[in-house]
């Protein structure tokens, strides 16, 4: 019997099995879990705290992840209309009820919990796409593509507002790998790049003006090394001044004299490209797409095409936070505040991420309905 | 638009679709894979094909090289009084940086600490200049109160700080303030002129007086720190030390009770003392009065202040002992009688008739003697005791002013004296070479005769006159004046002195007309008719002295000087010279007191008492 095919059934039901965990998944995600508490206690000044909080946040990370984990994914599917429904009109409500912090409006108080509706946008939009488009003739027609791209807009737009670019961009890439993932003709995705290119002048008139300030010195990094580069230019130093073999563990000096700007968010990885070198790099490297490879292999497996659309656009969106962070502190990209999953300090995105790992294992370990 | 599950999608190729999606998800394989290999290329070009680059980044943000100033050299008398120390004071510093609104931070800050308009001035231009990263000086010396004021009211000031460090003080004030001279702010001329590392961390450099003369000596050796600094600019951690070499300490010859006592017995006057030690050289005392107070100086003086004390009348800031140049007048009497007696233009026994006044051949003019009714008969020791104007009138027109000129300058007349202080002047020694060289035209006999008595061109410092009365207590050997004695290791306190080799041995003098010069000059203040018997009467030694009345402007032929006619400032300068014990001198002194009216009223009382307490020790 070939294992591609659905219907087919592992002939052994383990502790694993039964818990619905997806064990190479799992290893990989325990894995690169310690490698971000090495790090953080070396990028923090070793502050035991703070580590204690992180695997606070990793704890319940894992715990999220086992309970999604149990949910068979044909629940999913039948809940995906109103999950998204539910994540959008929160992010409607959040500029009328919303929180403030550090100049953003994006949390929502639901009295007995305090969250951002644009985490939950990040699982509801791929799954209202996948079932969306599963359940219908592929590849997608045109119509339906565009209203695909109306479901992907409405939500980015809130969040563009609130203003949180790092997740408007997630979300963009989540529902479009969806897209991507559906088959859509090639004719449509290469109008749509050409689309999007015309439209750049549009997207400048709407970013706000420390995102326009980080888009220029991308471009011209030098321009401003003590101003608005410096955060780039240091972690550039970091990571280059490293070599192949680091400057070893908690000796990172662009790190411990901080130099390293948000060096336990949002560029931790410089604090590790500096203290293990390129041969670290190269590890976490491998990890990570081992993580992803599984992801993809679990979509390639998939029962469904709701299933494999959902797991491939998982997958993807792990790997977009992987190549944005990275390509970010390393200065490929412009800044954009996109954590490192794992790695980094914090955050609601882990929760949210681990969720979406709870839905690739139920993917792969549930039992399958014949077609 | 559709969005039911229509017929068409019901009738699906289930098979096809599934291919199709799947060689999508090896497809999206494939491009992650792309990603992770440029993602791989851009940290090899990082870390592999620019490591060194980047490290030497980082070491360059990590390290910072601090210079650690040496701690300047004290200052002490012979005796051990320290005359210059260094006080450990507390300023005020702003870091920009670190201050949001520094405008509202000086309001502020002027309601807890004075900040006076001349404090908020230098800030905002040292706020422009900014030599350094850190913070900017806002107020220097700061009261202990004004030091606890601000440190309960810390927190409202983030980016304000006290800054320790060490400042000059000069404990004497304006005692001696002109012979050792005071430290300043280094200026960028001083810089430019250093132009070398070793005042890095220096804030301070001798300005005039021995802490100018003596600035390599005082100023040590600067010390260095590799410190490890974090991104904030503060010091985590000091890689590599090497520490700063003191400068070493300097103990003058200067005897403080001696200084102060001629600073008091000119009380009012403006004048100038010098006393010297005739064996070494050695400057006992040097004193230019009114003095002022060095201590305003070193961390710069306020405008007003400076103002006041450049444009007094006083001329406080002047100093007199070094560049005030005075007619000698009759004080250059006993060399011109040396002159003439080892030129053998006359001898002991010689003597000239003193009419009270004195005429060249065939000229209608006439030389008034100060005594109206003249002196009589005049030999050379009572021409020197009773200060005969006649006699020298004629002695010098017989010797002729060149003559005069060369046998002077042995005495350094005319010369700079290499006294180790800044800024003396050479005096005037006048010559018939000179004045064709200086005014294009030649020498008339009648300017020798005055120059015979110190008048016309010849000028001599305070200190040309010490020098010169300790030359002649020398018999001829004439030492360069030294105001420091020895220099001290501070931290083997091993001292080493100071020695001079002397300047000029000569003149090869007779020994028995020294012996006529000192005798007369002896006469001067113990002989019955001697010119500063008051001032000699009662000594326990011996003192040969001389007077002197330098004018101030020139009388017109056959014009009478009326003391008690002519306007204060104009009056005559009285000078005095004098070396004591006559037989072994141990002191030689000048001084002169501006319009102080006669050497013999004004000058040779300071200078007797000055000898009293060097020589007697039980002297009060």
């Amino acid at each position: 019997m070939n294992i591609l095919e659905p219907g087919y059934k592992k002939p052994v039901r383990g502790l694993a099995q039964r818990l619905h965990l997806d064990i190479p998944l799992l290893t990989g995600l325990l894995l690169l879990s310690a490698v971000g508490l090495v790090v953080l206690y070396s990028a923090s000044g070793q502050n035991p705290d703070l580590l204690l909080r992180h695997a606070a946040r990793l704890a319940l990370g894992f715990g999220a992840m086992l309970i999604v984990a149990q949910v068979p994914p044909q629940r999913l599917q039948e809940a995906a209309p109103w999950a998204y429904g539910a994540a959008l009109l929160m992010l409607a409500a959040v500029p009328l009820f919303g929180d403030q912090a550090k100049g953003a409006q994006r949390w929502l108080d639901l009295g007995v919990i305090r969250f951002q509706p644009s985490e939950m946008m990040k699982l509801a939009l791929p799954l209202m796409l996948a079932y969306y488009l599963g359940g219908r003739r592929l590849p997608p027609s045109a119509g339906r593509v565009l209203v695909c791209g109306a479901m992907i807009l409405i939500p980015v737009a809130l969040i563009v507002k609130q203003p949180d670019l790092g997740t408007a961009l997630l979300i963009i890439g989540a529902g479009l790998f969806v897209l991507l993932l559906s088959g859509l003709r090639w004719w449509i995705i290469g109008a749509g790049a050409l689309l999007a290119a015309a439209a750049a002048p549009l997207w400048w008139h709407f970013l706000h003006d420390y995102q326009r300030e980080r888009l220029l010195i991308f471009l011209n990094p030098g321009s401003d090394p003590l101003g608005a580069g410096y955060h780039i230019t240091q972690s550039v130093i970091a990571i280059g001044s490293g070599g192949v073999f680091g400057k070893g563990w908690l000796n990172g000096t662009q790190s411990y004299l901080d130099f390293i700007p948000e060096r336990t968010t949002d560029f931790v990885f410089a604090v590790y490209g500096e203290e293990f070198g390129l041969i670290g790099v190269l590890l976490l490297l491998t990890l990570f797409i081992t993580v992803i490879a599984r992801g993809l292999y679990i979509a390639l497996r998939a029962p469904d095409h709701f299933t494999r659309l959902l797991a491939g656009s998982l997958a993807l969106s792990f790997s977009l936070y992987l190549f944005v962070n990275i390509g970010m502190v390393s200065g490929l990209l412009p800044v954009v505040g996109v954590p490192l999953p794992f790695i980094s300090y914090g955050g609601t995105a882990l929760v949210t991420l681990m969720a979406s790992f709870g839905m690739l294992m139920a993917i792969h370990t549930h039992p399958r309905k014949p077609v | 638009m559709d969005t039911r599950i229509s017929e068409a999608d019901r009738l699906r190729d289930y098979i096809r679709e599934t291919r199709l999606l799947q060689n999508r998800a090896l497809a999206a394989v494939a491009a992650v894979l792309l990603l992770a290999v440029a993602v791989l290329a851009r940290l090899l070009y990082l870390q592999v094909f620019n490591q060194e680059h980047y490290l030497t980044l980082s070491q360059n943000n990590r390290i910072s090289v601090v210079a650690i100033p040496p701690a300047r050299g004290l200052i002490y008398d012979r005796n051990g009084v320290l005359l210059a120390r260094n006080v450990p004071t507390f300023g005020l510093e702003v870091i920009p940086e670190q201050v949001a609104d520094v405008e509202a931070t000086l309001t502020r800050l002027s309601e807890v600490i004075a900040v006076s308009p001349a404090d908020v001035k230098r800030f905002r231009r040292l706020l422009k200049q900014k030599r350094t990263t850190r913070g900017v000086l806002l107020r220097l010396r700061l009261s202990e109160e004004e030091l606890a004021r601000f440190a309960v009211n810390r927190p409202q000031f983030p980016g304000v700080d006290i800054v320790a460090g060490v400042t000059r003080d000069y404990p004497y004030q304006a005692s001696a303030a002109h012979a050792v001279g005071y430290v300043g702010r280094i200026s960028e001329e001083d810089l430019d002129q250093l132009g070398d590392s070793n005042y890095s961390g220096t804030q301070h450099i001798g300005k005039t007086g021995v802490e100018q003369a003596y600035e390599g000596v005082l100023h040590g050796r600067v010390g260095f720190e590799q410190v490890e600094t974090n991104a904030q600019g503060q010091r985590v951690r000091v890689l590599q030390r090497t520490p700063a070499r003191a400068g070493r300490n300097l103990y003058l010859n200067l005897d403080m009770r001696l200084q102060q006592l001629a600073e008091q017995e000119l009380g009012d006057n403006r004048g100038a003392v010098v006393a010297l030690e005739p064996a070494t050289g050695a400057v006992l005392a040097l004193v230019s009065q009114p003095g002022y107070d060095p201590n305003p100086f070193v961390n710069g003086i306020e405008t007003g202040e400076y103002q006041a004390l450049q444009s007094s009348l006083d001329q406080p800031l002047y100093n007199r002992a070094l560049r005030g140049q005075y007619p000698p007048g009759s004080t250059i009497k006993p060399f011109v009688a040396l002159a003439g007696l080892e030129l053998g233009v006359t001898d002991a026994q010689r003597s000239t008739f003193c009419p009270g006044w004195f005429q060249l051949p065939g000229q209608e003019r006439r030389y008034r003697d100060w005594k109206q009714e003249g002196h009589g008969v005049m030999d050379v020791t009572r021409a020197i005791s009773e200060s005969c104007d006649v006699y020298f009138y004629e002695l010098a027109q017989r010797l002729g002013i060149d003559r005069m000129h060369n046998f002077l300058a042995q005495f350094g007349f005319g010369q700079k004296s290499a006294i180790d202080a800044p800024g003396e002047l050479a005096g005037l020694l006048p010559s018939s070479a000179w004045k064709r060289k200086a005014r294009n035209q030649s020498w008339f006999p009648g300017e020798t005769v005055i120059a015979g008595i110190g008048q016309g061109y010849m000028l001599a410092t305070p200190l040309q006159l010490a020098v010169a009365a300790a030359t002649l207590a020398n018999r001829g050997v004439r030492m360069p004046p030294r105001i420091v004695a020895a220099v001290e290791d501070p931290l083997t306190h091993t001292k080493i002195t100071q020695s001079a080799a002397p300047l000029h041995v000569g003149p090869a003098v007779t020994v028995a007309h020294w012996d006529t010069v000192v005798a007369a000059m002896t006469e001067v203040m113990h002989g019955e008719r001697g010119t500063a018997r008051g001032s000699g009467a009662g000594a326990a030694y011996k003192i040969a002295g001389k007077t002197g009345t330098a004018q101030v402007f020139g009388l017109k032929q056959d014009e009478k000087y009326d003391k008690d006619r002519v306007p204060l400032r104009l009056r005559d300068h009285g000078l005095f010279i004098a070396f004591a014990p006559a037989d072994h001198p141990r002191i030689a002194v000048a001084v002169v007191v501006e319009n102080g009216g006669s050497g013999s009223g004004a000058a040779a009382p300071i200078a007797r008492k000055l000898m009293d307490q060097y020589l007697l020790p039980s002297a009060p």
